[in-house]
């Protein structure tokens, strides 16, 4: 007979799963396995509320097992280290992202492209090579493979810090790949969310002009002012748009819901890429006679890889860019995932989880 | 005043065959050319090769056709005249126009060597030049176009199988290139086996790539095979063969212009992977974003080139001796072949010997 969540591993663990599709989280006992000569154990200090932990609780994407703790948004502390672990100690303040293990022997791998191991792992909702379910980071502890933790820079933020976990590298991967770092050039930014803002900051870092993209006007103030964007597009406006016809260089399309494309496809120059980030239920329309003329292209990208996780928190410390949150109480995460539905927060929440967890419990 | 009749419009009488309207029949037709001015090259037409674009136009199929229209944009001839400003060619000289006859020189695209992308580009046929007046393609007996819009035939290719490459050559061979898609090693599909499909596999194969056509005609197979030199053979209905292909490809070359489902293909595809449409489907296409975004992958398209990297193609296809699979038809067989093209009946590329049958 399978083993209960809190006796399949020898160390006990509390956290808030969600239990159904209604995707509603409620405390959860479970644990964690011993930690292995290659393994880290973390103390979790934040946690960022991603979307996709939204999607995923509410088996939206089809793919989800519950009883599911998401998060993949994790700072903490190091408690414990393995023999074979040199980089980390403990105290050291940490993070880990959407990964927790790859096969480490594919080209993929070999490249540090752990992301595209077909082989990969993800923090929760995944399985583990011994069979057993992972869990993420709306918990109090987690065990993970040195090689899948990464360094907070000491200048940073812990709370600030956490989203970059996974809505920070998700925006700087493909800005690297998709050569978006040529300074002067025009970056457009489709939606202004936890994904969104965080590439404004990049963007503007890179030293390029920064456009955000959005179909009402209620964000422009904080882009313009406070984020720094050059511009501010309202997608509903057709002259407006029109009058941006051909002007960008790149864009990033964070949008999750079902949308169209051809306005942005328009957007570009020749040889433009627009790079789709979010993750919408239903396929998207593709007008084909825009990439042929103007020999322009959407790519996708996922996440990346765990050196280029390390180089952009790096990168954020040396610019001093770290997420805007909101942080809340663990016992608040289902208002805050009602909230994230409509869009309202500015721009991620951020669970404390080591001062409301433990007092969730009673 | 009225306007004057093509005829009298240029200084120099020409003759060739023109669409009148949206039935896309074509009948003879006299009009005029310019004279050679001090940038022009003029030259008698020889062959002249019939792309589907030649058929999607003279329908009026994508709602920009000027009537009468004189297809044609895979040309090639023998020089006879050139301006006093030409350095590159000489009367006697053998060479080809493809798809454009003008651009502004002066935008991004055009210091770039990419008139095909620059805002003001003039197509062949059916646009309007630099002096406001409709350009007529190759379906006649002579052509003018500026020097810079003129590619040299080598001598080592016969015209007539040369032809093609004008349109067909450089649409396939731009993107193997620009995404590149052409080091040694690497593995292509390429999908649809017409006129741009079959150039795309000799190119690929020239360049060292491992090729696999993808095909919804089983029967294509030992062509493809045997003949063209393709490495394997996918027909895109066969669920178990296109489930084995899954993760395999560098890149896909995507020919086909009706609708078609694509996620098959991006399926094809490694991670990082690239579809290139060159094709044009007028309607978009659905696009699954999950294994997009899961397998870092990219769907771009591609439009001709540029007139440097035409060159290029035309001496790279000399060097290895790359040229299309041609029928070659008289001038008055051209309604007939527009017919059978619509049905794909021709291995590849229909090339009308404008030289021999192109009378008045």
């Amino acid at each position: 007979m399978a083993k209960s969540p809190e006796e399949e591993h020898p160390h006990k663990a509390f956290g808030w799963a969600a239990k159904d599709t209604s995707g509603i989280l409620s405390p959860f006992h479970f644990s964690r396995r011993d930690n292995g000569v290659e393994d880290v154990t973390i103390k979790i200090l934040y946690c960022g509320v991603c979307h996709s932990d939204l999607h995923a609780a509410k088996n939206e994407w089809g793919f989800s097992r519950y009883p599911m703790v998401p998060g993949h948004e994790i700072v903490g502390l190091v408690t414990k280290t393995g023999s074979n672990v040199m980089k980390f100690k403990v105290d050291d303040r940490v993070g880990v992202g959407v990964m927790v293990n790859s096969c480490k022997s594919c080209e993929y791998c070999h490249q540090d492209l752990e992301n595209y191991c077909p082989q990969m792992i993800f923090t929760y909702n995944a399985q583990n090579h011994d069979g057993t379910k992972t869990y993420g980071g709306y918990s109090n502890t987690i065990v993970v493979d040195q090689h899948f933790v990464v360094r907070i820079p000491d200048s940073m933020p812990s709370d600030g810090c956490a989203p970059l976990l996974c809505a920070g590298i998700t925006v700087y991967s493909p800005m690297k790949y998709y050569g978006m770092t040529e300074p002067g050039k025009h970056l457009g930014i489709v939606g202004l969310g936890g994904l969104g803002h965080v590439a404004v900051k990049i963007g503007k870092a890179f030293g390029l002009k920064v456009t955000v993209i959005s179909s009402s006007s209620r964000k422009e103030r904080e882009a313009l002012d406070r984020l720094g964007a050059d511009s501010f597009l309202v997608s509903n406006d057709p002259a407006k748009m029109k009058a941006a016809f051909g002007t960008m260089d790149y864009i990033i399309d964070t949008v999750s819901a079902v949308h169209a494309l051809a306005p942005f496809l328009s957007l570009l120059k020749t040889n433009g890429k627009l790079v789709t980030l979010g993750l919408p239920e239903k396929p998207l329309e593709l007008p084909i006679f825009p990439l042929v003329l103007g020999r322009k292209l959407v790519g996708g990208s996922d996440v990346g890889g765990m050196k280029e996780t390390q180089e952009m928190l790096d990168f954020c410390a040396k610019h001093n860019i770290a997420a805007d949150v909101e942080v809340i109480q663990m016992d608040q995460i289902n208002t805050a995932m009602e909230r994230l539905a409509k869009s309202d927060v500015r721009y991620r929440f951020v669970i404390d989880v080591a001062n409301s967890l433990a007092q969730s419990q009673l | 005043m009225a306007a004057k009749s093509h005829e009298e419009e240029h200084h120099n009488k020409a003759f060739g065959w023109a669409a009148r309207d949206q039935s896309g029949v074509l009948s003879p037709f006299q009009f005029s050319r310019r004279s050679t001015g001090e940038k022009d090259v003029r030259f008698k037409v020889l062959f002249c090769g019939i792309c589907h674009s030649d058929l999607h136009m003279a329908k009026n199929e994508w709602g920009m056709s000027t009537y009468p229209l004189v297809p044609g944009h895979e040309i090639v001839g023998q020089v006879t005249e050139v301006g006093s400003k030409v350095e590159r060619f000489k009367v006697g000289d053998k060479v080809g126009v493809g798809c454009l006859v003008g651009s502004c020189h002066s935008c991004d695209s055009c210091s770039s060597n990419l008139e095909n992308y620059c805002p003001d580009m003039i197509l062949t046929y059916s646009a309007k030049y630099h002096d406001g007046t409709i350009t007529y393609g190759g379906y006649s007996d002579i052509m003018v176009a500026d020097e810079h819009f003129v590619v040299r035939i080598p001598d080592n290719l016969p015209l007539d199988a040369a032809a093609p490459l004008l349109c067909a050559g450089i649409t396939v061979y731009s993107p193997l290139r620009f995404f590149d898609l052409d080091k040694p090693g690497m593995h292509v599909g390429v999908v649809g086996l017409g006129g741009l499909g079959h150039v795309a596999v000799k190119f690929a194969k020239a360049m060292g790539v491992k090729v696999t056509v993808i095909s919804t005609s089983p029967g294509k197979k030992q062509e493809a095979l045997d003949h063209l030199g393709a490495d394997s053979f996918l027909v895109s209905r066969d669920e178990d063969g296109m489930q084995a292909a899954v993760g395999t490809m560098d890149g896909i070359i995507d020919t086909v212009s009706a609708t078609h489902p694509i996620s098959p293909l991006i399926g094809l595809l490694k991670t990082r992977g690239k579809l290139v449409l060159v094709g044009a489907p007028v309607k978009p296409l659905e696009l699954s974003v999950f294994p997009l975004i899961m397998g870092g992958k990219i769907v771009g398209g591609s439009g001709i080139g540029g007139m440097k990297e035409t060159q290029e193609m035309i001496d790279f296809a000399a060097r290895n001796n790359i040229t299309a699979d041609i029928e070659v038809i008289s001038m008055d067989y051209v309604n007939t072949a527009m017919e059978r093209l619509l049905k794909g009946d021709v291995k590849y590329r229909f090339v009308i010997d404008i030289g021999n049958t192109l009378k008045i």
